[in-house]
């Protein structure tokens, strides 16, 4: 079976061989499932500040550059380049990471990057996709490929049964009167387990892209509900798209619920990445908890 | 220019070389700044951008007048130079060793454009302390991007110096060095015309008593 990171690698091959402008940038991670033969694909080493710098430099000079590492050195690490050398030079780049929140626990917290969304969300003018199944990943990318604009995607080893058609906005997977539940990326299966399993009549959404933010796709999903409630549930920091749901529903008295990782310590722990999903409520019993407790009444 | 008087010592130190540079070596006018085949020039050094204005001014980049408000509200000219801004700059600039790796991206897609421009960049003795500069010094030399040019202003602001010089930072990596005296045009010509088949780094001197 394809994952996402064997279905982002495929899709950016074929993608380099045909289209001209298309850079590949590495940091050693990832780096032998790129043409190294090609001039257009640099590795620069365990350096990921330079790593940024470079797609920046390349952007200026007209290619596309993909960025990619895993998800700490990706986006923390050069945080300070990815604003001004991508940002604030004003020019355009396709970052794609790998390990998510917390895909590879063992390795623990230095390898975990719940904050990586919080921290694009400081930036303006990006594009956020957090696929759920790898058959969404490729033509999220393609179209990422083929503009000038920046994009973040954050690929997981974790993804949904199936997969829904993406670009488009949210998606409406199922119907209900009490409220609305907002799925991102891999936390759809485990949404629509906990719904069920609590007979929760609520309508649930599913965005791969989170940014932009479909407000116009929220905010008709809470006109068809009997109550504005919207419990957002996503795969990475608890609360980093409320603010985008409170402006959404401003002039409407509404109710949030936001789940995601937990902000209020650092897990030291290792084990499995089931574990940590129990451990931020992010498993069915936790959702199912929450959709009950949330939508009681 | 006045109101940037914490900068005044860093666009001191830079006139000579900024001005050598946009007069007798870049290949770029601002008929040609979006033209692919231009020279790039790139400061990373971007505080105290004074110096850097006035030349960009004086070679039609931007118009003269604009000068005397630069850092009023709309003033497209601030204590750090903005590309969107700024006619002419390449890049936004202002947080110490970010240009380097950017020269570095900017010349390899020179390469791969098959361009014939080159990439020139100015950075600060003391921003070298930034760890940035280093990862980009070796990966320059590694990939052999000869079409690049960082000029190092050698004013001696780098807290702890560095030992054998500066020179031989760049040189351990592969890059070919030159010393020179940053207020000698003459020198500060010759050196930047030099040629070199790998990443090319000039250490302007510049005495503090100047």
């Amino acid at each position: 079976m394809t994952t996402m990171r064997q279905a982002f690698v495929e899709t950016v091959n074929d993608e380099i061989a045909a289209d001209p402008r298309i850079a590949v940038v590495t940091a050693v991670i990832s780096s032998n499932e790129f043409p190294q033969e090609n001039e257009r694909v640099v590795d620069v080493g365990i350096r990921e500040q330079t790593m940024v710098g470079v797609a920046s430099g390349l952007a200026l000079a007209g290619l596309r550059p993909v960025v990619h590492s895993y998800a700490p050195f990706l986006v923390e690490r050069p945080y300070e380049q990815i604003k001004l050398d991508i940002g604030h030079q004003d020019v355009g780049a396709v970052f794609v990471s790998i390990g998510a929140s917390y895909d590879d626990p063992a390795w623990g917290r230095t390898h975990q990057s719940p904050g990586d969304v919080a921290l694009f969300d400081t930036l303006p003018g990006w594009t956020v996709h957090v696929p759920g199944h790898p058959d969404e990943v490729t033509p999220l990318l393609q179209r990422a490929l083929k503009d000038d604009n920046r994009v973040y995607m954050r690929l997981s080893l974790h993804e949904n049964t199936q997969a829904y058609p993406v670009g488009g906005g949210f998606t409406t997977v199922r119907h209900g009167k009490r409220g609305v539940v907002l799925a991102v990326g891999p936390m759809l299966d485990r949404v629509l387990k906990a719904v069920d399993s609590e007979n929760a009549d609520v309508t649930v959404l599913y965005a791969a892209t989170v940014r932009p933010f479909d407000a116009n796709g929220l905010r008709t999903a809470v006109q068809n509900t009997d109550h504005a409630d919207v419990m957002v549930v996503e795969p990475y920091l608890e609360g980093t798209s409320s603010h985008l749901v409170s402006e959404t529903l401003q002039q409407i008295p509404h109710r949030i619920r936001s789940t995601g990782v937990k902000r209020h310590a650092e897990l030291r722990n290792y084990g499995t990445a089931e574990d940590h999903d129990a451990a931020h409520d992010l498993d069915v019993v936790g959702l199912g908890s929450a959709v009950r407790s949330f939508f009681r009444g | 220019m006045t109101g940037d008087e914490k900068h005044e010592w860093a666009a001191a130190s830079t006139i000579d070389v900024l001005w050598v540079l946009y007069d007798k070596v870049l290949n770029v006018t601002p008929a040609t700044a979006d033209d692919p085949d231009r020279d790039r020039f790139l400061l990373s050094k971007g505080h105290g951008p004074m110096a850097y204005y006035a030349v960009l001014a004086e070679k039609g980049f931007i118009d003269e007048s604009t000068l005397d408000d630069w850092t009023s509200w709309d003033s497209p000219l601030g204590q750090h130079p903005d590309r969107v801004l700024v006619r002419g700059a390449e890049i936004s600039s202002g947080s110490l060793g970010h240009g380097l790796p950017i020269a570095v991206g900017t010349a390899l897609g020179q390469r791969v454009a098959g361009s014939r421009g080159r990439t020139f960049v100015l950075v600060g003795d003391g921003e070298l302390d930034e760890g940035s500069n280093h990862e980009a010094i070796a990966v320059a030399a590694r990939l052999q991007v000869a079409n690049l040019t960082a000029i190092v202003i050698d004013n001696q602001s780098a807290m702890y110096g560095w030992p054998g010089g500066i020179a031989r930072r760049f040189a351990v990596e592969g890059w070919q060095t030159a010393e020179i005296d940053g207020r000698d045009h003459e020198a500060v010509f010759t050196a930047l015309t030099a040629p070199h088949d790998r990443p090319y780094a000039v250490v302007a001197k510049i005495e503090k008593s100047c």
